[in-house]
């Protein structure tokens, strides 16, 4: 009697306490989650704001006078004439005539660096497309150069005084007065889209290594997908339980542990050295990155086959089905939601991935498009790595803007995961 | 079931259809950092208005380029490799070990290394000397053949004619040819003042080495990667602080960070070119003979990037940074490129 009343006492006065650690439990956990979206939402803002103006790009309105001898075309040009002839003229023609006052060799070029090296590459791309063009006068809105875009988007503060400004009083002067005639406008910058790397910020775009992330998953897909899935089946179904089956179980556990850098060597030494594959190429890059996604979906890939209920085997196999059968027919197509969710978060991890890339030659200028899995290319990452490293201020945003194309990458790969899951999955 | 076969039968035709014979139909070009951003922008000109590819060009530093290039002679190995300083006797050899016998040696200019800080901070008069105190390991005294580990904390310790402020100078860590050029050019020069180091150059090379090129590792001199402007952002954070990197950045950042002078010379596109600074050095690039007939663009390249717009007094590099050459060290240079006249050390 005495004793129980003692206990229930006891029970009361820790009671507080007890409630008290819950609730400040509860409140931690609270905290942490708070303080990582936080910096997650730090980071988002920091990459998008810097970013923004990297999707937007500086024109400068010009009217070109398209003079055949001006150009020093025959009356018809084929396309190795086009190729040739000098463009930068005609349009160098247009700045001075509309800054006539500029006549020192100096100042004139200082003037022709208003328009972007591409303007030229612009305008002849133009002609061939189009010949009867040419004896026109025409107006087109050339891209204009990271200098002129940086004035224009603010990032050049415009109040400093000259000797802390890149762009110096003179030029500032021509930019304000194309500025006051409308002669210059910003639109969406589908060439970030649409070009490969460029040395100057505003002709360099992403497509280049867009192109190269796919082939590179394309070739690591093909290859890590049937193996690892095969590797999986074999282990979980049909390999016999002994010593040397769990060596093999330990080391794939083992490799996923490896970093990454590593494999980068062993492709070198293997697959560029030994047998001479192309360096730089998706090919070797795919292969390099396969071996280090293996683990990952034999891993996910043996869970998803385990957790498919032996009820099924033993009812696949009570009405006659052969073990083959069973996998292929039964177990497999369970398995399957689990089994795309594992590759997909790996081929995500071969995207992101870096290290073993710098090994095989991967970094490295490229702007041809690339159109095959032997071509040199590079990788989104990459591509980010490269521009951060690049002296020209305007390279700055647009490291930020393929950092955001690799994110929306490996967002919309995560989401397809998930879609997968939600679609796929049985509850038993 | 079906979906499965699908993806891994898509995926690998489509991967083995792509696999093409190897050869190769564009220019490959690897080496040095330093002259990356100079060859990247000639071959993005020469691949837009040839009817050539883009060259290839990758950074893999002075010396991993040169083992690359001089593995040997076939199509798998690189045609030209940049260097931020000239080829060594020894790497000659190993060329031509490898069979690679026939190597053109092209010198496209020269560029400076700065030692540079916020722009609103104070104005550094420095010279070799006192960089080389300021930054060294172990400092000579007063007495002749003594050495101390480097005592220095603030500048004006150094030189009473410098500012009152802390020695703290981010630069490049022991892999960078910056970090290099900076320690033969800069370090070096200043110790080099101090008759008696000067003398065991002959007598005891190796301890000549060891005195003038360590630097100090107590924390006044902080390795802050090979990333230029992750330096001219640090020094922007913290005023105090010099950085050390190449001219090519403080061109393009000369609203951020303002270039200390060396021996009384500004760090200016004239001094530089004229060799009154003294901390610049040479770039070149190296050509692979033996391709020049085999892989399509190979002359036109040269010829591009030795050409009056390129490489000249006014050319296009020279918006890029690049310090050009005299006149008629320009010509010679360009006659022996596109003569394809043979190295010689």
């Amino acid at each position: 009697m005495n004793n129980t009343l003692n206990n229930t006492d006891l029970v009361k006065k820790s009671l507080r306490k007890r409630y008290f650690k819950e609730r400040l439990f509860r409140s931690l956990g609270l905290v942490s989650i708070a303080t990582a979206i936080i910096f997650l939402l730090i980071l988002l803002a920091d990459i998008t704001s810097k970013a923004l103006p990297a999707f937007s790009q500086t024109q400068l309105e010009l009217t070109v006078e398209l003079d055949r001898d001006r150009l020093g075309l025959s009356a018809q040009p084929d396309e190795a004439e086009l190729m040739a002839a000098d463009f930068r003229l005609v349009i160098r023609d247009a700045l001075l005539a509309q800054f006539p006052e500029v006549t020192s060799r100096r100042d004139k070029r200082e003037l022709y660096t208003l328009t972007s090296m591409g303007a030229e590459f612009q305008l002849r791309d133009m002609v061939i497309d189009d010949l009867s063009l040419l004896g026109q006068t025409i107006t087109v809105p050339f891209m204009a150069d990271d200098d002129v875009d940086a004035v224009i988007k603010g990032s050049i503060d415009r109040t400093l005084p000259e000797s802390d400004r890149r762009v110096k009083d003179q030029k500032l002067a021509w930019i304000e007065t194309l500025e006051a005639s409308g002669q210059i406008d910003t639109a969406f910058n589908w060439h970030f889209f649409s070009s490969g790397d460029s040395r100057e910020p505003e002709m360099a775009g992403i497509k280049g290594a867009i192109l190269g992330s796919f082939y590179t998953l394309l070739v690591t897909l093909a290859l890590s997908f049937p193996i690892a899935v095969a590797a999986a089946i074999y282990l979980e179904e049909f390999a016999p339980k002994n010593r040397f089956i769990d060596f093999i179980e330990i080391n794939i556990n083992n490799l996923a542990a490896v970093p990454s850098i590593v494999f980068g060597l062993l492709g070198l030494a293997v697959f560029i050295n030994f047998f001479t594959l192309p360096r730089s190429a998706p090919l070797v890059g795919g292969i390099v990155l396969s071996l280090m996604t293996l683990p990952t979906i034999i891993i996910a890939s043996r869970s998803a086959i385990k957790a498919v209920p032996p009820s099924l085997r033993e009812a696949a196999l009570g009405l006659g089905a052969s073990k083959m059968q069973t996998v292929f027919h039964h177990v497999l197509p369970a398995a399957l939601p689990g089994i795309l969710t594992g590759t997909i978060i790996g081929m995500a991890q071969a995207l992101g991935e870096t290290a073993p890339l710098l090994m095989i030659g991967m970094v490295a200028f490229i702007v041809d498009i690339p159109q095959s899995v032997a071509d040199p290319a590079t990788v989104l990452p990459i591509q980010v790595f490269l521009w951060a490293d690049s002296p020209e201020r305007g390279f700055l945003e647009k490291t930020s803007a393929a950092i955001m194309v690799l994110l929306f990458f490996l967002v919309a790969m995560n989401a397809i995961a998930i879609y997968l899951r939600k679609k796929f999955e049985k509850k038993w | 079931m079906k979906t499965l076969k699908k993806i891994t039968l898509v995926a690998g035709l489509v991967a083995a259809s792509q696999i093409q014979a190897a050869g190769r139909d564009y220019i490959s070009v690897v080496g040095s950092s330093t002259v990356y951003p100079f060859s990247t922008v000639v071959a993005e000109r020469f691949g837009k208005s040839t009817s050539f590819k883009t060259p290839k060009i990758e950074s893999t530093g002075t010396g991993g380029g040169m083992k690359l290039f001089c593995k040997g002679n076939g199509v798998d190995t690189p045609d030209i490799t940049n260097a931020s300083r000239r080829i060594k006797e020894s790497e000659l050899t190993m060329c031509h070990d490898n069979g690679v016998d026939g190597v053109v040696e092209v010198l496209i200019g020269y560029d400076g290394i700065v030692v540079a800080n916020e722009i609103s901070s104070h104005d550094f008069k420095l010279s070799r000397k006192d960089l080389f105190l300021a930054l060294a390991k172990e400092v000579p005294t007063e007495k002749d053949g003594e050495l101390v580990p480097n005592p220095y904390t603030m500048w004006n310790e150094v030189n009473a004619e410098l500012p009152a402020v802390k020695i703290e100078v981010l630069g490049p860590p022991p892999t960078s040819g910056t970090r290099d050029a900076f320690v033969e050019l800069a370090m070096e020069g200043g110790c080099k003042k101090f008759p008696w180091i000067k003398a065991t150059k002959d007598s005891d090379k190796s301890q000549y080495k060891t005195i003038c090129h360590s630097i100090r590792e107590d924390g006044a001199y902080v390795e802050a990667g090979e990333n230029d402007n992750l330096i001219i952002q640090k020094l922007q954070k913290n005023p105090d602080a010099l950085g050390i990197f190449g001219f090519s950045f403080l061109d393009q950042n000369a609203d951020l960070v303002k270039g200390s002078l060396v021996d009384g010379a500004a760090p200016e596109f004239e001094t530089i070119a004229s060799g009154e600074y003294p901390v610049s050095r040479p770039l070149y690039f190296y050509v692979k003979k033996a391709h020049v007939a085999e892989i399509p663009g190979m002359k036109e390249f040269l010829a591009e990037f030795t050409s009056e717009k390129a490489m000249g007094e006014e050319g296009y590099l020279t918006d890029k940074g690049l310090i050009p050459l005299g006149g008629e060290l320009y010509n010679k240079v360009k006659t022996d490129t596109m003569e394809l006249n043979n190295l010689e050390l």
